[in-house]
C-alpha cells in the first residue's frame, strides 16, 4: 500500500477526517519552510501538500501568489524543494507528502527526471493545476507507473458527463475545489458541499477531501463531518504572511495547524 | 502535399505545441466554447452577419496599398502595405473582437472580460461591448496603464471597466493571470476574449479564422492588382495574431517566403527582449505548450519590448510549430531599429505606424534592397501609432538629452 492509502486506511478506523495542510515550500525562506515542513506531522497535519513556487500562479488568490514571490525571491527552485523533501523524509516516514504546483517548472526539469527524483525523495502524489486529463500522457501516466499519485482536482463545474474522465486515473484521493474562483476565495455553503459529496460518491470510492475558503477550526470541523478530508491552505500561509520573523512565522504556521487539528479531530466526537 | 493549413488536431495541437493546460474549472467552459464555435462557423447565419459587421462597423476590406516612395527609398523589392491600421479602432484586435462577440451573444453571455497590453485589444474589446450592450472588464498591468493613458481613457469612454493588474511586472502577462483568475471565479456568464492567438484551445485556432480575413483579402487584392501572388509576407508577432491572419491563407503556397518579426527589444544577447522563438525554449504557459522566454528552473522572464503590444513572454503555439517545422522564418528587430523605421514610414508614406508594426516596416527595410524590383513584398501594417505618442516623444528627448 501507497503511503496515502496507508494513512486513509489508518483514518478510516479511527472514524476521523484528514486534516491535509498545504503550504509554499521555501516561504518565507528554506530553513524556515524546513522547520514548518518538519514540525507539521507533530502539529497534526495528516497529509502534507508541498507548493512548488512559480511566477504565474493562475489559480490562486493573493496570499499564495505572494508566498510564491517569498520564496522564488529566496530562490527557491524545483531542486531545492525536492532537497527539502529528502530531509523531511530522514526522520518522517508515515505522513504522506504531495507536491502540487503548475507544470511548467516540471516541463523544464524533465518529467522522467522529475518523476525518478521525486521518487527518490519520498513523494507520495503530485497535483499539477494545468495539467486536465487531456493531458495525461504528459505526467499523470508515467507517474502513475513510476508508484507516485496524481490526485485530481474536480471542481463546481466538473458535471456528471465529465466527471468519469477525471476520476478515471485520478489516485490517492480526489481533492474537491468547493468554490469555482481561486485559493484563499470564499467558501462554499455547507449545502453545496454536502451535493458534492454525495455526487462525487457516486463516481469514486477514492477518500475525498475538500478545499478552497476553510480557514478556521470551526469550519474545518464542520467539513470534517461531511468529507475524508479538509484541506487548509491561505489561512497558514497568511501566518507567514503577517510574521516578523522566521521564528514566529514557523510558530504561526504549527500553531494554527494544532488548532485546526484539534477541531478535524474532535469532530465526529 | 500535406497541407500546412489543417492544424489543430482535435486535441488543439499544432504538432507538439498549444494544447488545453487550464485548471479543471475552466474545462468544461472551454469544451463548450470549442462546440459552439464549430457550429457558429457552419452556420451562414453566423458568417453573414459577421460579414456585416467586418463591412460596415469594421471598414472591411481594408485597402492593400502600394507604398510608393518606400518602394523608391529601398530600391529594390515591390513594398505593399496591407492598411489594418484603417479598421475601426486603429488595429487588427477588432477583427477578432467583432467574431468573439458574435460567438458570445449566440452563447448567451452578457459580461466580457478581456486582457490588454498596448490597449489597442482593450480598446477593441470596449467597442464591441458597447455595440453589443454587454458589460466589460478589462485587465491591464499598471506599467502598460502608464504608458498607454490615452488607450486607456477610451475604454473608460466606452464604458468598460479598466482593472489595473500590480502583480508581476504590471504587463500583458500579468493581466492574463488576472484574467484567468476573474473567469475562474465568473465561470456562469463570463466570456473571456483573448486578444492573440494563444491560450487554451480553441483560442489559438478561433482567434486565427477571425484574424485569416487579413490574409485572404490581401490574396484577392494583390490577385486583382499584379495578377499573382506576393513573394513574401512581413508580419511583427508579438502573441501573433496579426501575423497569422496575414500568413495562415498563403501557407500551403510554398513559393511564398513568410517572415515573422519579434521583438529584440535592446538586443537578444541583453536578455531584455520579447523574442520567444529566437531567444526561448519550449514551456507550458496560460494554456498552451509554445516557446516561452524563462529561467533554467522554468521560472517565467518578463519580456521587454518598446512596444506593448509585443511585451509578452510566450508566441501563439501554431508560430511555434511554424517554426518548428521551419516553414515560417522568425527574425527579430530591436527598439532602435523600429524607432527609426517608425521615423522613416511617416516621413515618406505619410502613416504613422503603430510600434508594434514598425518592427515590421524594420525587418523590410532590411530584405527589400537586397531584393529584385519585381519582387512583391506585403508587410501587414497592422495598427495606427497614435496610441504611441507618449512613447516615441519620451524615446526623442532622451536622445537629444544624450547628443
Amino acid at each position: 500500500m501507497s503511503r496515502l492509502q496507508t494513512r486513509f486506511a489508518e483514518l478510516k478506523q479511527q472514524n476521523r477526517a484528514a486534516l491535509v495542510t498545504f503550504v509554499t515550500a521555501g516561504d518565507p525562506n528554506y530553513d524556515a519552510s524546513l522547520a514548518i515542513l518538519k514540525g507539521l506531522p507533530k502539529a497534526g497535519a495528516d497529509v502534507i501538500e508541498l507548493g512548488m513556487p512559480f511566477t504565474d500562479p493562475m489559480a490562486d488568490g493573493p496570499a499564495i501568489q505572494l508566498a510564491n514571490i517569498r520564496a522564488l525571491e529566496g530562490r527557491q527552485d524545483l531542486a531545492k524543494t525536492l532537497q527539502m523533501v529528502r530531509e523531511f523524509r530522514q526522520d518522517e516516514q508515515a505522513t504522506p507528502l504531495v507536491l502540487m504546483g503548475y507544470f511548467n517548472p516540471i516541463h523544464k526539469y524533465g518529467v522522467s527526471r522529475f518523476i525518478a527524483d521525486a521518487k527518490e525523495a519520498g513523494v507520495d502524489g503530485l497535483i499539477v493545476v494545468d495539467l486536465p486529463p487531456e493531458h495525461n500522457a504528459d505526467l499523470c501516466d508515467p507517474a502513475q507507473a513510476a508508484g507516485i499519485d496524481f490526485i485530481r482536482l474536480t471542481t463546481p463545474t466538473t458535471d456528471d458527463k465529465r466527471l468519469p474522465k477525471v476520476l478515471n486515473g485520478s489516485s490517492g484521493f480526489v481533492y474537491y475545489v468547493s468554490v469555482a474562483g481561486v485559493t484563499g476565495a470564499g467558501s462554499a455553503t455547507l449545502e453545496h458541499v454536502q451535493e458534492a459529496v454525495t455526487r462525487l460518491r457516486r463516481h469514486t470510492d477514492l477518500p475525498l477531501c475538500i478545499g478552497f475558503g476553510i480557514r478556521t477550526p470551526e469550519h474545518a470541523a464542520t467539513i470534517a463531518r461531511l468529507a475524508d478530508g479538509v484541506v487548509v491552505g491561505s489561512a497558514l500561509i497568511d501566518q507567514i504572511a503577517n510574521a516578523a520573523s522566521s521564528e514566529q512565522a514557523v510558530d504561526g504556521v504549527l500553531s494554527l495547524c494544532a488548532a485546526l487539528a484539534e477541531g478535524v479531530r474532535g469532530a465526529r466526537a | 502535399m500535406t497541407s500546412f493549413r489543417a492544424g489543430p488536431d482535435a486535441n488543439g495541437l499544432f504538432g507538439s505545441f498549444g494544447g488545453q493546460y487550464v485548471a479543471e474549472t475552466l474545462m468544461p467552459l472551454i469544451h463548450d466554447l470549442a462546440e459552439e464555435y464549430e457550429k457558429a462557423k457552419l452556420d451562414p447565419e453566423f458568417q453573414k452577419e459577421l460579414a456585416y459587421f467586418q463591412r460596415d462597423f469594421v471598414g472591411r476590406p481594408s485597402p492593400l496599398y502600394f507604398a510608393e516612395r518606400l518602394t523608391e527609398h529601398c530600391g529594390g523589392a515591390k513594398i505593399y502595405f496591407k492598411r489594418e491600421e484603417l479598421n475601426h479602432t486603429g488595429a487588427h484586435k477588432i477583427n477578432n473582437c467583432i467574431g468573439q462577440a458574435l460567438l458570445a451573444k449566440r452563447m448567451g453571455k452578457k459580461r466580457i472580460i478581456a486582457e490588454t497590453g498596448a490597449g489597442m485589444h482593450g480598446v477593441a474589446t470596449a467597442t464591441v461591448a458597447a455595440r453589443f450592450g454587454m458589460e466589460c472588464v478589462i485587465f491591464m498591468g499598471t506599467t502598460d496603464i502608464d504608458r498607454q493613458q490615452a488607450n486607456v481613457f477610451r475604454m473608460k469612454l466606452l464604458g468598460a471597466t479598466v482593472i489595473p493588474v500590480v502583480a508581476g511586472t504590471g504587463t500583458l502577462k500579468d493581466a492574463m493571470n488576472e484574467a484567468l483568475r476573474d473567469w475562474v471565479t465568473n465561470v456562469h456568464n463570463t466570456f473571456y476574449m483573448i486578444g492573440t492567438v494563444a491560450g487554451p484551445h480553441p483560442y489559438p485556432a478561433m482567434v486565427r479564422d477571425f484574424q485569416a480575413v487579413i490574409g485572404k483579402e490581401t490574396r484577392e487584392q494583390i490577385l486583382a492588382q499584379e495578377g499573382r501572388l506576393p513573394d513574401s509576407l512581413v508580419a511583427c508577432i508579438g502573441g501573433g495574431s496579426n501575423a497569422i491572419g496575414l500568413f495562415h491563407p498563403f501557407l500551403d503556397d510554398k513559393d511564398v517566403q513568410i517572415v515573422g518579426v519579434e521583438a529584440a527589444g535592446y538586443g537578444i544577447a541583453t536578455g531584455k527582449h520579447a523574442a520567444s522563438l529566437n531567444g526561448g525554449v519550449p514551456g507550458v504557459l496560460h494554456g498552451n505548450r509554445t516557446f516561452l522566454l524563462q529561467n533554467d528552473d522554468g521560472q517565467i522572464i518578463d519580456a521587454h519590448s518598446i512596444s506593448a503590444g509585443l511585451d509578452y513572454p510566450g508566441i501563439g503555439p501554431e508560430h511555434a510549430w511554424l517554426h518548428d517545422i521551419g516553414r515560417v522564418e522568425y527574425t527579430s528587430v530591436t527598439d532602435d531599429e523600429a524607432l527609426t523605421a517608425f521615423h522613416t514610414c511617416c516621413r515618406l508614406e505619410g502613416i504613422i505606424p503603430a510600434l508594434e508594426s514598425s518592427h515590421a516596416l524594420a525587418e523590410a527595410f532590411k530584405r527589400a534592397p537586397t531584393l529584385p524590383k519585381e519582387h512583391l513584398m506585403v508587410i501587414n501594417l497592422s495598427g495606427r501609432g497614435d496610441k504611441d505618442m507618449q512613447t516615441v516623444m519620451h524615446h526623442m528627448g532622451e536622445q537629444e538629452k544624450h547628443a
